[in-house]
């Protein structure tokens, strides 16, 4: 039960052969036999996720049930839930009830999904590794030395390590796809505007996206039918004809060109990672895809980009958080100016002071047309060489990660480095383009590698598509860490 | 006297708080008054999550402003985000419009004293209002309240272009009379729907050099307005004849002590870090949705006022009073649509009976519990000689006093019941006016006899003694004598 995708839960649930109190109390076993180790969440509420469950099961038999009905998700704590604490891994907010819901939370308690627990995350989303968060690093159900990547480094590991059959996730500059790729699962990042980021804590609103994260490609079509949407709430929130994502899965892949772009196929990226990704093409050549070389210039602009527009969103952003109406407030202050002082410098770990200090430098007056404009003008050349790459191809491909899973505290002193992790992700946040990744082997240390898919606008159905035909004939998807007791035996190399 | 003949140089800031029903990024009411942080929904106290939405209200009504003054609306114009730090800030940030505001240029016309000037504008921007810091009754600490947060302002920057605090006080008595006029603001400047901010400097008249300025901080009076510039103008000349400097300063009126304190110098200026909103995209205006607008825009009162004095034949003056205030220029035009022969007649009853009537009560023309109709049928029996001005300000006191009771204004009536008032009271109380010559000849013949002194000193040249026969005659009448006819009779017999 704890291995089988979503879908297949769903199918179990419709036919009456489990409840969703079963599956939920079993996934709740699950979460407090390994979370002392895995540190995956930060707060499981048992009761109120065995009360969405009875409500499913109520559901479930009169009839009314919907794909996710019943079913246990895990909610990255950036997303308000109304009467549950949402502290975005900061101590800022290790206080905060809050009292409302995320648009996305609104989704699936309205798809009669359960919520499994709130999932421990780089504080305020900054952060490529998962030690950023007030509440402990979160250990890679495959290796509990390495990292689980970030930020939604809770979310990617509760599912690899069957915590939960599938968790949400945010997208800043690759914090769904790089976590989904160092656990081995899959990730998927829509365009921009596609998932309403009401109730979502922001970190770089621009950038910002919610997105699924499962197990299977299939797995994601089904979530993101229920994140997807148009939202008032949200002006960035995109109005279009709803859509069924999982419309196209099976379609053949006789004829999809996929772009490498030869800017990612570079010395950077680890040997054992290039190996997998190129097996991972052969599959897709073998399933009839034909592979053709595309361009992408200025993508090796896209860290330093990134660097100084996702600050400068970012240091405004949080702002709101000063101690005067809610989360944290230091205990004692002189003034006003110390209130807010202390209360930030207590409040905010070291990474994200970082960036609220980028973000305040870059945004200076004598400073804001030298990195904040330049940056938007490049931000634009970046977007633009995707339109040219996309006349010439359907889906790009590369590696997700220039390494495999680093090891906690190896990269944590050194932000450069942590940075980088992010090199193939970014441009993605930077264009608004939709990217996920899926997992396609193992590297150094048995650790997982993650295949990035970048399509075009929109392009979401058709990346699922592609996505769900390499699951169809591989089972990288289906392998299970070792670490995790009752989980089928993994496959070390 | 002074050494140097110095020039005031003035331009105004004015925030005006439009007249939405809900605030400019949130759902949460504008209203005010309400128990503090009742009126601040989850967007406005910036909970972690929330975003902004903007109303499409508040952008209407800068449209029509910029219509107004004959500015430019630009598409796109865009909202920054101000970054400062302050507890009645929820965000952290003001939510404003920086380098691309909705509205550019426009002017507006003024009349200070007897000259008729143009101010220019800069610049009229959308932006959010802040809450407020209650200091007292907190004991060492300080309330927030929020109810304001997020209230939509249209500030409207004019250039330099006032010379004293009199233009000044006209310019923004003008743009708040406009405002209202176009209905995007209520104009109440006790609750601070309209506030000024006043740049002063001075300096040596025929210099075309500009002063270093203030900066006057949120005078919420006309009369403020005036007191501050005029103090804040002689400040200045006298550091600038000391042979001091003026340093570039933030400035707060003191009504109490009728001064200007220091507030924030330009060095200690923060950087507010402005950048475009990310969770706002910038804003497109159609040029069709402009059309419409330009299409629902009422006459302006400066179109009005020269209409009344063209087609009206009203004095400039009528005319300029009449349009200072939309709801009576309105109740105007209804009263004179039905007494089209005598424009001068009504416009002298409006501004003067009924205005002064409702000041009175402190009703608005809106609120006038007597309709047009009402008064022009008691203006026709002037004309038809039924009542003299006298009995018809009489007969005016008891229709007032008898529609005052009808809590429905004359606007929201269904129907104009009630038209034939005056007439009625005219019946009932026997106030038709006499002008019948037998009977006014049998009065007039009465007085005469009975006032021979009077007679004598007329005939000897004593215009007064006149006027004192017609009172007489008026007397003996109970008021109801023809005023016109008995001259007229009274000359002839004296004379004849």
């Amino acid at each position: 039960m704890l291995n089988s995708s979503v879908a297949r839960l769903s199918a179990l649930l419709a036919a009456r052969k489990i409840s969703s109190v079963e599956l939920t109390s079993a996934f709740l076993e699950r979460i407090r036999s390994l979370n002392p180790v895995l540190n995956a969440f930060i707060s499981v509420d048992e009761e109120a996720s065995l009360g969405q469950a009875r409500a499913a099961d109520a559901v479930i038999a009169s009839g009314e049930a919907q794909p996710l009905t019943g079913i246990p998700i895990a909610q990255k704590d950036i997303f308000c839930t109304r009467g549950r604490l949402t502290t975005c891994g900061s101590r800022m907010l290790s206080n905060f009830v809050s009292p409302y819901d995320a648009h996305v939370i609104e989704r699936f308690d309205a798809a009669g999904a359960v919520n499994i627990g709130k999932t421990n995350m780089d504080e305020f989303a900054m952060g490529s590794s998962n030690e950023t968060s007030y509440f402990g690093p979160v250990k890679n159900p495959w290796d509990v030395a390495a990292v689980p990547g970030g930020s939604s480094g809770g979310s990617a590991c509760s599912v690899a390590a069957r915590m939960a059959p599938a968790a949400t996730g945010t997208d800043t500059g690759g914090s769904i796809r790089q976590p989904a790729a160092l656990c081995g699962i899959s990730g998927l990042k829509p365009t921009y505007g596609m998932v309403s980021r009401y109730g979502m804590i922001a970190f770089a609103s621009s950038l910002d996206q919610g997105g699924p994260m499962a197990k299977t490609a299939e797995d994601l079509a089904l979530m993101l039918n229920v994140m997807a949407g148009f939202d008032a709430r949200d002006s960035t929130s995109l109005q279009r004809e709803p859509e069924d994502y999982a419309r196209d899965l099976e379609k053949p892949l006789a004829g999809l060109r996929i772009g490498l772009p030869k800017e990612y196929f570079v010395k950077e990226v680890d040997r054992d990672v290039a190996r997998a990704v190129e097996a991972a093409l052969g599959e897709y050549r073998r399933l009839g895809a034909t592979a053709v070389e595309v361009s992408l210039p200025a993508t090796r602009l896209s860290v330093p980009v990134y660097y100084v527009l996702a600050p400068a969103e970012a240091s405004s952003n949080l702002s709101r958080f000063d101690g005067v109406r809610y989360g944290y407030r230091a205990p004692a202050y002189a003034d006003l100016d110390d209130m807010y002082r202390k209360t930030r410098a207590q409040g905010f770990g070291a990474e994200v002071q970082r960036r609220i200090l980028i973000g305040t430098y870059v945004l200076s007056q004598g400073y804001y047309d030298a990195y904040y404009l330049q940056a938007q003008r490049l931000r634009r050349l970046i977007a633009q060489d995707f339109v040219e790459a996309f006349r010439q191809c359907d889906l790009i491909m590369g590696p997700t990660s220039p390494t495999v899973a680093f090891d906690l505290g190896e990269r944590s002193s050194d932000p450069v480095q942590m940075y980088l992790s992010d090199a193939y992700t970014i441009a993605a946040n930077l264009a608004g383009l939709p990217a996920m990744s899926i997992p396609v082997g193992f590297g150094q240390g048995s650790r997982p590698v993650g295949l990035h898919i970048i399509g075009n606008y929109f392009a979401e159905a058709r990346m699922l598509n592609a996505a769900h035909r390499y699951q169809q004939a591989t089972d990288w998807h289906l392998r299970v860490p070792q670490a995790c007791p009752d989980g089928a035996p993994g496959t070390r190399e | 006297m002074r050494a140097v003949q110095w020039e005031i140089v003035v331009g105004l800031e004015v925030h005006v708080q439009l007249s939405t029903c809900s605030k400019i990024f949130s759902g949460a009411s504008t209203a005010f008054g309400a128990a503090p942080n009742t009126a601040a929904c989850a967007v406005d106290l910036a909970l972690p999550g929330v975003l902004p939405v903007l109303n499409r209200g508040a952008v209407e009504r800068a449209i029509r402003l910029g219509l107004a003054v004959g500015g430019r609306i630009r598409s796109p114009s865009v909202f920054a985000r101000k970054n400062y730090f302050y507890p009645d800030l929820p965000k952290g940030y003001q939510i404003s419009q920086y380098e691309l505001p909705i509205v550019e240029g426009g002017s507006v016309a003024i009349r200070s004293g007897e000259v008729d000037r143009v101010i220019r504008l800069v610049r009229a921007h959308l932006e959010e209002d802040a809450g407020k810091s209650l200091h007292e009754d907190f004991h060492g600490m300080t309330g927030i309240d929020l109810n304001r947060a997020g209230t939509p302002l249209l500030e409207v920057v004019s250039e330099p272009d006032m010379r004293s605090s009199a233009e000044a006080v006209s310019y923004a008595r003008t743009l708040h009379a406009l405002v209202r006029w176009i209905g995007i603001c209520d104009g109440n400047m006790q609750e601070g729907s309209f506030r000024c901010d006043a740049n002063v400097s001075v300096r040596p008249a025929g210099s075309d050099r500009l002063g270093t300025r203030c900066e006057i901080k949120n005078l919420n009076s006309f009369r403020f307005l005036e007191k501050a510039i005029d103090y804040e103008a002689g400040r200045q000349m006298e550091v600038l004849e000391d042979g001091g400097k003026i340093l570039q300063q933030t400035r707060l009126y003191d009504p109490d002590r009728n001064e200007t304190r220091a507030m924030r110098s330009k060095e200690d200026a923060q950087d507010y870090r402005y950048f475009p909103d990310p969770d706002l995209l910038p804003l497109e205006i159609g040029e069709d949705w402009i059309a419409q607008v330009r299409r629902d825009l009422p006459e302006l009162p400066q179109q009005m006022r020269q209409r009344l004095e063209r087609d009206h034949g009203l004095s400039a003056y009528d005319a300029a009073a009449l349009t200072a205030d939309r709801e009576m220029a309105q109740y105007y035009e209804a009263v004179v649509a039905r007494l089209p022969d005598d424009p001068k007649l009504c416009a002298n009853w409006v501004m003067g009976e009924v205005s002064a009537h409702l000041n009175g009560v402190g009703k608005s023309f809106d609120g006038c519990p007597l309709s047009p109709a009402q008064l022009a049928r008691l203006l026709g029996r002037i004309r038809d000689d039924t009542l003299s001005g006298r009995m018809a300000k009489d007969v005016f006191g008891r229709m007032w006093a008898q529609a005052g009771d009808d809590p429905v204004a004359w606007k929201d009536r269904k129907e104009q019941a009630g038209e034939d008032l005056a007439d009625r009271i005219i019946e009932s109380q026997g106030l038709r006016q006499v002008s019948d010559e037998g009977e006014l000849e049998g009065w007039i013949d009465a007085v005469i006899a009975a006032n021979a002194r009077s007679v004598e000193e007329f005939r000897a040249g004593k215009e007064k003694a006149f006027n004192a026969l017609v009172g007489q005659v008026m007397k003996v009448a109970r008021g109801k004598a023809n005023p016109a006819r008995v001259n007229e009779l009274l000359k002839k017999k004296l004379t004849g």
